[in-house]
């Protein structure tokens, strides 16, 4: 878990660290935007504003559907949350079946040193 | 102390769980193929939930079936699939066929000093059958808590054994 949020977490740092996607962010945060828009506004080429909106996408900072031939881009902050939370409810489901595991195993184990101690004797 | 248990979503389509256990890998592997004792451990006592049956025939190509009882669900519910792979005391893997999409689980045991690393690999079709397995139990009310952790195992992986 930690391992995962550490790794999520540097993909997000690393797709904040640039001025631009910043404000790609801040731009998606009032509206819904076409990657056509995006490139207007920031002034930039079609194939460096998708650069950009795939590196905050991969962070799971944006969402992007294709519609046609538009391509709209959304916020895509809460995921990051709502799957960490997921992830943790299915991290306690396996702790809990893994700790009767635990107590099974261990309980084998021991009658199976014992036998050997038998066996021994 | 119980040994921590991970878990990671290591791409897309892929989740990863580990855990270390206080025993050799020949009986850590006993318990997931044998289904006497395989009943003892696979329903956590806090789910609420019970296991009616289950049924393993542990090599290649032999099929496997749990079914469930559940305070909120009418009908037992059944989880079933088949074996794709069975080397004892190290490597175990099979389908989970209840659904279209559900995932092909794998397990491997490797011992460490008379310990157990188990490494559970689940490799569902797309990214979002593993979406919905995630978050099959997401909004759903407070009192349906119990329900919520019974669909978590049968979205995830209703592993045999």
């Amino acid at each position: 878990m930690v391992q995962y949020i550490e790794t999520r977490f540097d993909t997000s740092f690393a797709a904040l660290s640039d001025a631009t996607r910043r404000g790609v962010l801040e731009q998606l945060g009032r509206a819904d935007a076409s990657i056509t828009d995006l490139a207007a506004k920031f002034r930039m080429t079609l194939t460096g504003m998708k650069k950009h909106v795939s590196v905050l996408e991969r962070a799971g900072l944006v969402t992007t559907q294709k519609i046609g031939r538009v391509r709209t881009c959304k916020l895509g902050l809460r995921r990051l949350e709502e799957e960490s939370a997921w992830i943790e409810r299915y991290r306690q489901l396996w702790a809990a079946r893994f700790d009767e595991l635990d107590t099974i195993v261990e309980e084998l184990d021991r009658r199976d040193r014992m036998n050997a101690r038998k066996h021994r004797e | 102390m119980k040994n921590d248990t991970t878990v990671k979503r290591k791409s897309e389509r892929e989740l990863v769980v580990t855990r270390t256990f206080n025993a050799p890998t020949r009986i850590v592997f006993e318990a997931w193929t044998k289904p006497e004792l395989f009943k003892l451990w696979w329903v956590p006592k806090s789910s609420g939930m019970s296991l009616l049956s289950c049924e393993q025939d542990v090599r290649v190509g032999g099929r496997y079936r749990l079914e469930f009882k559940h305070p909120a669900a009418p009908e037992p519910i059944a989880f079933f699939g088949q074996y794709l792979e069975v080397i004892p005391p190290s490597r175990l893997a099979w389908t989970n066929e209840e659904s279209d999409d559900g995932p092909i689980t794998t397990v491997t045991f490797e011992e460490k000093e008379g310990r157990t690393l188990l490494v559970l690999h689940e490799l569902h079709p797309s990214k979002e059958a593993l979406d919905r397995a995630l978050s099959a139990a997401d909004g759903m009310p407070e009192t349906f808590a119990q329900l919520d952790e019974f669909l978590l195992i049968r979205g995830a992986s209703a592993g045999p054994s």
